[in-house]
């Protein structure tokens, strides 16, 4: 990797094409990384700084994935791990789209409920899972039926 | 507070209830109990019906919604436990209130899936109580819990109420918890070590200004009101600990002593040693009240729902 300091700035390489997750609080880029599905059979190029300096939060997680588009499921799980992260999209080394994720008030269909004997857990019941923004900061959700809070993905 | 508001609701989770909401419930809950003890019979429901859908046996709640119903002059359909009913078959609990919707005016669920309730009411018209959704909640059970607090104090606030047993898995006390937190109440909690109540609901109470204080020690001496649950024996793998803890947590005549002239003992029975008989006669014994109250509270809630006025 051609990373190097200019200036005692931390400088991370440019991907051509492909997203860029910025301002992830700092330890949680390996959910991210989760989250889009990248494990050791992802054949794309992925750059990940953890726990590095920032300005805005003191210290912050960034993932870089070449030749990736992210959906909106995706987007909102990213905003329950990195209620504050940046997405851009990046074609031929240029940002063409920049986007802060958004804490949804509502999470439909999007986590699945934790516990085994949620109504949402049962197979043949036609019910959705949703979950309901309790407190943004630190990210509570709370399961619409069982009630049950969770503080984490997985 | 106006009864329309009440027309055609769900009662789902004691958590969905204003403080106003579960006084008036109380105050109503009250007036009906007046108007079964004149021995009158009542038709305030007369041509209505209720369904009771029990897909886990519960007797006591079963029967309490039938009585409170049959007092009121309705009538009551249904069945328990899922092996007699299509749910075996395949049919889904959403599917099932669906189809009873066209036969009742006011259904009440009882089903292991947490959840359970709040899914089956969001397609149906007519009012749905929940009758118990596994560990979840049991929102009639919180109300006459209060009721009986009530009717005993005349009031809620200022009173220290010790919660005692298992605190962790016991969906009794955490919706007593939660419905306290409108109040202006002290909470001892007594349980053993392994079974103390979540830390984020101790918390919660907390936050909402409750003080609470966490202890193992059978501390009732100052207690107002002494909630007392079931340790029951599948939480502990270690059957010796379990002996040990069970023991710890009695209320038999040695406690007698010890209490407050005018302390009250609750619980949501069924028993099991947790509370010797000896208590029974006492002065302070009232789980049998308790659980009586239990019919004219879904009395009030029934009429509220079909939007009965009384």
């Amino acid at each position: 990797m051609d990373d190097k300091k200019e200036n005692g700035k931390l400088k991370i390489r440019n991907i051509k094409n492909g997203i860029s997750i910025d301002h992830i609080a700092a330890g949680r880029a390996p959910e991210v990384l989760k989250i889009l599905g990248i494990d050791g059979g992802f054949r794309d190029s992925v750059t990940i700084a953890m726990n590095v300096k920032s300005s805005k939060m003191r210290e912050k997680d960034i993932v870089k994935v070449e030749n990736r588009d992210l959906d909106v499921s995706e987007i909102n799980k990213i905003s329950v791990i990195a209620p504050q992260a940046t997405i851009n999209w990046i074609q031929d080394y240029q940002v063409v789209r920049k986007e802060k994720v958004k804490l949804p008030d509502e999470l439909v269909g999007i986590v699945e409920c934790p516990n085994p004997s949620c109504i949402t857990n049962k197979e043949r019941e036609p019910v959705k899972s949703i979950f309901l923004v309790k407190n943004t900061s630190p990210v509570v959700l709370v399961c619409k039926y069982c009630e049950r809070e969770i503080d984490s993905l997985y | 507070m106006s009864l329309k508001q009440w027309d055609k609701k769900h009662i789902i989770s004691i958590r969905d209830f204003s403080r106003d909401e579960i006084d008036f419930v109380l105050k109503k809950s009250r007036l009906m109990e007046d108007k079964l003890s004149s021995r009158k019979p009542l038709e305030l429901m007369k041509g209505l019906i209720l369904a009771n859908l029990f897909f886990e046996p519960s007797t006591r709640t079963s029967m309490s919604f039938e009585t409170a119903m049959k007092r009121l002059g309705g009538k009551a359909v249904g069945f328990s436990v899922a092996e007699t009913t299509s749910e075996v078959k395949g049919e889904t609990i959403v599917d099932t209130v669906r189809v009873v919707e066209g036969y009742a005016d006011v259904i009440v669920v009882r089903h292991p899936a947490e959840g359970a309730a709040r899914a089956a009411s969001e397609n149906i018209k007519v009012p749905l109580i929940n009758g118990g959704d596994g560990a979840n909640q049991h929102p009639t059970q919180t109300l006459l819990d209060l009721y009986t607090i009530q009717k005993e104090y005349k009031k809620i606030d200022g009173l220290s109420i010790a919660m005692v047993g298992d605190l962790k898995y016991g969906r009794t006390v955490h919706s007593l918890a939660n419905a306290l937190e409108n109040y202006d109440v002290k909470l001892t909690l007594i349980s053993p070590r392994e079974l103390r109540m979540p830390v984020r609901m101790v918390n919660g109470l907390r936050e909402r200004a409750i003080e609470v204080k966490e202890t193992t020690r059978l501390s009732i001496g100052k207690a107002d009101v002494i909630y007392v649950t079931r340790i029951q024996r599948e939480r502990f793998p270690d059957p010796q600990e379990f002996k040990r803890v069970k023991e710890a947590y009695v209320l038999d005549e040695g406690i007698l002593p010890k209490l407050r002239d005018d302390a009250i003992i609750m619980h949501p029975l069924p028993r099991v040693s947790e509370i010797s008989p000896a208590i029974d006669g006492t002065r302070h014994a009232r789980y049998f009240q308790q659980s009586r109250n239990g019919v004219p509270v879904r009395m009030a809630l029934l009429c509220l729902v079909c939007g009965v006025d009384f």
